[in-house]
């Protein structure tokens, strides 16, 4: 066997078993670490039983800005989501990432055809792209980005690029740049639970927290 | 000028402190050694660290958005008024200290220690330039509550003795004195006394048993006393057996804004008693933003328990006065706009009262296109109108609430918070403006349909 299989054998077996680990593990901690806390009774008098709705409810209202924010920002979230619709259409629409899904968790279901992820990988490419070019140009996120959102991004950026390097067999052996693909998706994984990447879990409860604090007031979320 | 300003001169009547550009100034409580300083500011931060602000110090994505909703990020453009970027100390001290990670942040120093001077420096940013009102919040992708979490930063910085020094002067003397303007009881029954004489209008104090207890703003009883005797008149009409309490008059509660926890318990206990004293079944906060989140929001979890009365918003009782058909109004014939208070609306969930009232009053409501859950603070909350140095920089943020009232095109300008009126009067007065803010309560109490004696 070569060194190049002896490397994709690899990716596909401790590599991808540990970076699973980490994540699944890192996630816990950090869920627990946060969620252990306090959490004192809140002893005013609700206005709205069951604010817990409210809380669900915003999780997903808070999907999409209120017509008076979006002149602002509208056009940079628009651009955030090509990202994440992207993204999510290659990672959950290619055939190969289904197949490996159902061998982790017995999940599955039918693929897209390759046309559509490719489109949507290119997509996703270039809407990383504009928004990276976005955060080291304006003034805002230029002051309060650090390591975490570029590192992040680099690390979302790249088993998107190996990826379709992979499938194209362009710049390289196809086992090679499998193997790539795989080791940075598994870096991915890994470095998740550690850095903003961890917003994939924690918007849920976030959002879901200041609904139910809000929705008690009886205000709007 | 009434005849109560000479008999009782006010601070606020004064000309303001105006230094085109005011030299960066830190202001210090106490003498202490840094470390200690610094000890403490965290301390105080982490006290009431619980579940929740982990979580929102754990979320951010750093998307920025916030900043394009906060009045000072919008009128300056200056990226250090990025909302979350206000609380950067203290999350980096978060990360470092007890985040779940914070072992990992330690031992590679991933995250800094945080200095006194940086403290010094973000004072500007945790007081003078946020109002609190809680618009970052609303737009927040990852929902975080930015508000609070500057609540909680001001529990270290006061802690730390690097509070503003006005806003610091004013808690001192409120926990002094038992108001921040100097109403003192005997002022405030001075006051009363004269006010019942002046317009015949019977305005009880210290009773011994009521079903209601009226609070009030100092910011009223000395500037705006009117709106006592315009509480008087409504609450005759309601019919309800109700007195102020000399010892728990006072709704304001700068403790809350500088971030004393102490002095904010101490003020809220006051109410809180002197309402149990009088056997009251209703507390009645007057229009006052920040008093209704203290008292309605905030007062039974710093008291222990569930408080034994229920706590409104003189709106919110105008509103079900009216809807028992016991205030009978005359219409208003003129179109307003509403000024939504952000602690009352926003953070507090009165949002249709106001409105309810305004519908009775029969006026032409004209919303400006920001309102309700979305509206502009008039950027005098948080304190902030009491902080000298932030004059300039609260102007700025006012020019955005100028604009929105002109662009309704509305003969008049309501709110229901004498804090919000207090800074429309002064940026009226600093822009030579032809609009002043009027008080919702007194536009109903000069509506009351004639009694048939
Ligand atoms: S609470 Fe208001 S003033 Fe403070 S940072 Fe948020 S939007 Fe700005
Ligand atoms: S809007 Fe929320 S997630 Fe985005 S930078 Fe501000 S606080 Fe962070």
């Amino acid at each position: 066997m070569s060194t190049e299989t002896d490397l994709l054998d690899f990716a596909r077996g401790p590599a991808l078993e540990a970076a699973l680990i980490i994540m699944v593990f890192g996630i816990f901690w950090r869920l627990v670490g946060v969620l252990a806390l306090r959490r004192p009774r809140d002893l005013s008098e609700p206005r709205v039983r069951h604010a817990w709705l409210g809380g669900v409810k915003t999780i997903f209202t808070r999907m999409w800005p209120r017509r008076e924010f979006r002149p602002r920002i509208l056009h940079w979230e628009a651009v955030s989501y090509l990202f994440h619709f992207g993204l999510a259409v290659v990672i959950l629409g290619l055939v190969p990432h289904i197949l490996l899904i159902r061998d982790i968790t017995g999940l599955s279901w039918p693929g897209l055809p390759t046309g559509v992820i490719t489109f949507a990988a290119g997509v996703s490419l270039i809407s990383l792209l504009a928004l990276l070019a976005h955060r080291a140009t304006h003034p805002v996120l230029r002051q309060i980005s650090n390591f975490d959102d570029y590192f992040s991004w680099l690390l979302v950026f790249t088993p998107l690029l190996t990826g379709l390097m992979a499938y194209y067999h362009l710049g390289g052996r196809y086992e090679d740049l499998l193997a790539l693909h795989m080791l940075s998706a598994e870096l991915l994984l890994a470095w998740l639970p550690f850095s903003k990447l961890a917003h994939t879990v924690l918007f849920a409860f976030s959002r879901g927290v200041t609904g139910t604090i809000y929705s008690r007031r009886g205000a709007q979320t | 000028m009434t005849g109560t300003d000479t008999q009782f001169p006010l601070e606020l009547n004064q000309p303001r402190l105006s230094v085109k550009k005011p030299e960066q100034r830190y202001d210090k409580q106490g003498e202490m050694d840094d470390t200690e300083r610094l000890d403490r500011a965290m301390r105080g931060f982490i006290k009431d660290f619980g579940a929740t602000a982990a979580l929102y110090m754990e979320s951010c994505v750093h998307c920025g958005q916030c900043a394009e909703v906060c009045q000072y990020y919008v009128q300056t453009g200056d990226p250090k008024y990025t909302p979350i970027w206000k609380l950067e100390p203290f999350k980096q001290a978060y990360k470092r200290e007890t985040g779940p990670f914070a072992p990992l942040f330690r031992i590679f120093n991933l995250k800094r220690r945080v200095t006194v001077r940086e403290l010094e420096e973000w004072q500007e940013l945790i007081y003078d330039s946020c109002t609190q009102c809680g618009r970052c919040t609303m737009v927040c992708p990852m929902g975080i509550d930015i508000a609070s979490l500057v609540g909680l930063a001001r529990h270290g910085m006061a802690a730390a003795g690097l509070v503003p020094h006005e806003l610091w002067a004013t808690v001192e003397r409120a926990k002094r004195e038992g108001s921040p303007l100097g109403a003192t009881p005997a002022v405030l029954k001075d006051r009363i006394a004269w006010l019942e004489d002046e317009h015949s209008v019977e305005i009880p104090l210290d009773q011994e048993r009521a079903d209601v207890l009226m609070t009030i703003s100092s910011i009223e009883v000395m500037k705006y006393p009117q709106s006592i005797v315009a509480l008087a008149r409504i609450m005759k009409r309601m019919g309800a057996s109700w007195t102020f309490r000399s010892d728990g008059y006072e709704a304001t509660n700068f403790s809350m804004f500088a971030g004393d926890q102490q002095g904010q318990r101490q003020a809220s206990l006051k109410l809180i008693e002197a309402a149990i004293a009088v056997g009251a079944k209703t507390l009645i906060l007057p229009e006052c933003g920040h008093a209704y989140q203290a008292l309605r929001w905030q007062g039974a979890n710093l008291y222990g328990e569930p408080l034994p009365f229920r706590v409104v918003q003189i709106a919110e009782y105008l509103a079900e006065g009216i809807r028992q058909g016991k205030l009978q109004l005359q219409p208003v014939q003129s179109s307003v706009t509403f000024h939504d208070p952000c602690q009352i609306v926003r953070r507090g969930g009165v949002t249709e009262a106001p409105r309810e009232v305004l519908r009775a009053l029969g006026v032409e409501l004209r919303e400006m296109d920001a309102h309700g859950a979305y509206n502009w603070c008039c950027g005098g909350g948080g304190g902030v109108v009491t902080i000298h140095r932030a004059d300039p920089l609260r102007y700025r943020t006012y020019q955005i609430k100028m604009q929105q009232v002109e662009d309704t095109g509305a003969e008049l300008l309501v709110s229901t918070c004498s804090n919000c009126r207090q800074t429309f009067d002064d940026g009226q007065a600093h822009f030579h403006w032809d609009k002043t803010a009027q008080s919702l309560l007194e536009l109903v109490a000069d509506h009351l349909v004639t009694e048939q004696e």
